[in-house]
């Protein structure tokens, strides 16, 4: 039997067969740039000193004086542009491909963004400048609020949270600094077995205890179940809607109602607002908070982990709670940072949030204007399309109506010993990036496929194709699937062993 | 709309594929009351030629054609056409966390190089792939030490960042940790005399800047016995980057959280930056943020994965040492291709030449009568100057120099009035020093002769 298993695929199957979207070529080797140092080389040089040197030891006691960097690189430009180019090749992009992580709304990044970041008059400005020499930054951070309340439907915004999960912490901190102003400030904020794991993280920080909450067999939540969990220690509840499943919350209303009845608030993650900007606003819908992911609805890119921005909007009845500072229009057209907000949480971050990703978020609205819309629903369409002709292929273990992202799970496939995480690298041979593996948790074995609007029809059916194929193979030739990938610099790496004993610096 | 690649009759065919009759009805599940009827009211659609106008009509409101000595934390230097370039690579710039490590190598590999880039520079054994800044990073090392020590007071210099302290203000408030500043001396270094009167009963922290907000480079290996001598760790944050090219690293600090913007990130009016923690290898378990290490394949070929992932929030949930999820990667790939570029050499000329330069701006600003130099510490490339009137005056004036004067840390520090912050690096120009000690020297002759300037 295991001569006849084929871990290594067909070279025509890579070159001409079943696999359309890649094609095997070249990379360069390419070892740790200290391990290319060579003593005496640079790759910068400076402008001569135009003022006298000084004595480091004498101006600043010798015992506040270093020996050189020991292990620093010493390496000349050309070897750092090839050190990274090479890297670079080594990573696959949006640039390259589609790359359909589900809740990570990979979009494409519009390089109009990256000129305009780099301006001299925005990338260069300090944030202590005097504020009439700073109209024009503070000028697209109020452009950009106007146009996130209007997509939400909120009321008051805050562009000061640097990451979603700051976001978080930031939208609980006001709700907490909400209810106490009412008395109290209450134990526990309720989160769906459903949700990313920043919620409950976030939710610690605030001084809250997490209560989980099971969603119901069809992955929403029980509104009976809510009521009886609604009590008077509950503070709020973190929703992510559309779900991690992909589908809307339906009854959402009713969810606000229950809440408000009881003096809770309702907070919306709004990690999925792709699916949703332009089509329904939340603030219309009851929430009372909720933050945005610039690097996925607004398109800033993700730059292998970040940086990113988590604005948060709220409603009247938590803008005194805002983070300092707050931009505000003082006059028509005179902008200005204010600070002294008696009731404000505080501040979450040095400075002014991250201007750099805030403006790309403005240019993509901008670029697209009331025609946002037009990229939800192709974003919509793609995951649909995805699902209808991958069902039947692969199990749907929620079968609900699926907006801009669909979740499969393993089943079938699990019969021949091949799981998500097998697929998941089998479908980098066929030149496409994963989909996201094992979530939401509460489908084991999870395929979760977010599209976004950035893909033709021709690349979906290219996707459609590659797992379709793997489909076969896991049934007809499992090893294949589970010894994949075939076409990487490196195979599967040991993370138990990395994780055993780590090796987390270089050292000579 | 360029951005989209669907043609109509693609659209209609994707539907029909589907089996709706129109896009409206995949949109169903949303309740019909709450489906928008009319479009959004958002400015544009505008072109791409539109769009650089837009900015480039904001850009021409800022401080263009200014010279600027302000520093506090977000420093203007040299920043490489190379760095840009390489960062702009559709591979770095547009792909995810490198959770699929075979095909993420490149980003993996450098963030393996930052860490061992950050570790030799500030002299500590690991460092995470970067926090978002450095005020969290700061933050973020404080609630590490109270959780390696289970101690919930912390002694903060008031020397460290203004806007640093209050971030760890609204982060610690509701975790039950108390939070003691401790004042300076006239070096402008935090007073270890009133350190050591402290009650170190349940301190998890001492925690200072170095160089810290005057400027001053605090006594770290004295800190560090005081805080180890009461059990409580030595936390030490660094805003200035550069600075590590000539000053002695905080090795005796336990937990070192560091901006790394001053390494090839431009100010960009605050953000993104990029911060990052380093600490000793024995409290890795305990360290927030991503990490890559070091693994290899069936066929024992090197490569590199995220690792220790059993201390984050997508495994460990309410549980995790830290909420953080989305980093600064893309900045701390800058900071490791402009460390890269600098290389040893290049690092120390660096920090050299930020020494002379704010050296030679101090000693011409001092020649000045009635300027005084209010701290007798050891500074690299900030300092603070006593005026004898007040700076926020002093500043409106200088602007019609097209100067951007010193920052008056008055506002911060209400003791310390008509006192102001300068940063002068490598960049400025000795030109433009001179012509600021010029316009501060004229200003005060007509203020002290009585005469108004206009």
């Amino acid at each position: 039997m295991s001569e006849s298993i084929k871990t290594e695929p067909e070279s025509s199957e890579l070159e001409s067969g079943k696999i359309t979207k890649a094609r095997r070529h070249v990379s360069q080797n390419e070892g740790l740039i200290f391990e290319k140092s060579a003593p005496g080389k640079r790759g910068i040089e400076l402008p001569p000193l135009d003022v006298p040197a000084v004595d480091a030891a004498s101006e600043l006691g010798q015992q506040h004086v270093r020996a050189e960097v020991e292990g620093f690189p010493e390496v000349s430009e050309i070897e750092v542009i090839r050190h990274f180019t090479r890297l670079s090749t080594w990573n696959y992009a949006i640039d390259l491909g589609m790359y359909p992580l589900g809740s990570c709304t990979m979009k494409y990044n519009p390089r109009v963004n990256e000129f305009v970041a780099r301006l001299d008059g925005l990338a260069t400005e300090h944030p202590y400048q005097p504020i009439e020499l700073s109209q024009g930054v503070l000028r697209i951070l109020s452009d950009l609020q106007k146009c996130l309340l209007e997509i939400t439907g909120m009321d008051a915004v805050t562009l000061e949270p640097v990451a979603g999960a700051q976001g978080e912490l930031a939208g609980l901190l006001m709700i907490r600094a909400c209810l106490e102003a009412r008395g109290n400030p209450r134990k526990k904020v309720l989160i769906p077995d459903s949700a990313h794991g920043t919620n409950p993280a976030s939710v610690v920080i605030a001084g809250y205890e997490v209560q989980n909450i099971k969603s119901n067999a069809r992955g929403q939540l029980d509104t009976d179940h809510l009521r009886e969990f609604v009590t008077e220690d509950v503070a709020a509840l973190m929703l992510t809607n559309p779900t991690t499943l992909g589908v809307f919350e339906e009854r959402i209303a009713e969810i606000a109602d229950i809440l408000h009845q009881r003096g809770a608030l309702l907070y919306m993650d709004g990690a999925n607002m792709n699916a949703l900007a332009g089509v329904t606003r939340p603030g219309d819908f009851g929430v009372d908070v909720m933050h945005l992911n610039l690097h996925k609805t607004f398109s800033t890119p993700h730059g292998g982990g970040g940086p990113g921005a988590g604005p948060v909007v709220v409603k009247k009845i938590l803008e005194p709670y805002l983070p300092v500072p707050v931009v505000v229009e003082k006059e028509p057209g005179k902008f200005a940072l204010d600070s002294n907000r008696p009731k404000s949480i505080g501040r979450v971050r040095a400075y002014c949030g991250n201007f750099g990703v805030l403006l790309r978020a403005l240019a993509y609205t901008l670029a697209y204007g009331p025609g946002i819309r037009q990229a939800t629903e192709d974003a919509v369409v793609n995951a649909n399309y995805l699902r209808k002709k991958l069902e039947g292929v692969f199990d749907l273990p929620y079968p609900l109506p699926s907006l801009h992202e669909v979740v499969f799970s393993d089943a079938r496939q699990k019969k021949h010993g091949v799981n998500t995480m097998d697929i998941a690298k089998r479908l980098i041979d066929y030149g496409f990036h994963p989909y996201t593996t094992a979530f939401p948790l509460i489908v084991p074995g999870a395929l979760m496929i977010e599209p976004t609007e950035s893909e033709s029809r021709e690349e979906c059916d290219l996707f459609v194709e590659a797992m379709r194929a793997i489909a076969e193979e896991a049934e007809n030739n499992p090893e294949l699937v589970k010894t994949a990938p075939h076409s990487t610099g490196v195979g599967r790496l040991d993370e138990v062993a990395a994780a055993r004993k780590p090796v987390l610096r270089w050292k000579p | 709309m360029r951005y989209l690649p669907k043609s109509p009759s693609e659209r209609r065919s994707m539907l029909d594929a589907i089996g709706v009759a129109t896009v409206e009805d995949l949109f169903k599940t949303i309740p019909e009351k709450f489906r928008l009827r009319d479009p959004l009211k958002l400015p544009g659609p505008l072109s791409e030629t539109e769009i650089i106008q837009y900015f480039q009509a904001r850009a021409a409101e800022n401080s263009r054609g200014y010279t600027s000595f302000l520093g506090a934390g977000v420093y203007n230097h040299l920043r490489s056409v190379v760095t840009d370039a390489l960062i702009q690579r559709g591979e770095f710039l547009t792909s995810y966390t490198p959770y699929q490590a075979e095909i993420s190598q490149g980003t993996l590999e450098a963030i393996f190089e930052f860490q061992t880039l950050i570790c030799q520079l500030t002299g500590q054994e690991v460092a995470n792939a970067s926090m978002y800044d450095g005020s969290t990073a700061l933050t973020e090392a404080v609630l590490m030490a109270e959780r390696l020590t289970s101690r919930h007071t912390v002694l903060i210099a008031r020397t460290v960042h203004p806007e640093y302290r209050q971030v760890l203000q609204t982060y610690a408030k509701h975790l039950g940790i108390t939070i003691r500043e401790i004042g300076f001396t006239e070096s402008g270094q935090i007073d270890q005399a009133a350190l050591g009167r402290e009650s170190f009963a349940d301190v998890a922290a001492v925690v200072v800047h170095s160089p810290n907000f005057f400027g001053v480079i605090e006594e770290i290996p004295q800190l560090a016995e005081l805080a180890h001598a009461g059990g409580a760790l030595l936390v030490d944050g660094i805003t200035e980057a550069v600075s590590l090219g000539i000053v002695k690293p905080p090795a005796e600090a336990d937990i070192v959280a560091m901006e790394c913007q001053s390494l090839g990130v431009a100010p960009s009016y605050g953000g993104p930056y990029v911060g990052v923690i380093a600490t000793r290898d024995k409290f890795v378990r305990q360290l927030p943020g991503r990490l890559a290490g070091q693994a290899f394949d069936a066929e024992g070929r090197r490569g590199f994965v995220l690792t220790l992932a059993t201390r984050e929030q997508h495994i460990r949930r309410e549980k995790a040492t830290s909420n953080i999820c989305t980093n600064e990667a893309l900045f701390a790939l800058a900071a490791t291709i402009h460390m890269t570029l600098l290389g040893k050499a290049g690092l120390r000329e660096l920090a050299e030449q930020n020494l002379a330069k704010a050296r030679f701006a101090r000693a011409e600003l001092e020649k000045i009568p009635g300027v005084r130099r209010p701290f007798s510490g050891p500074i690299f490339n900030e300092f603070v100057l006593e005026f004898p009137r007040s700076i926020k005056l002093m500043n409106k004036w200088l602007l019609e120099d097209k100067i951007i004067g010193p920052l008056a840390i008055g506002t911060a520090y209400p003791d310390l009035s008509k006192r102001g912050l300068f940063c002068v690096t490598e960049t400025m120009p000795r030109a433009e020093i001179e012509r600021l000690v010029a316009c501060i020297k004229r200003m005060m002759e007509s203020s002290s002769s009585g005469e108004s300037k206009s």
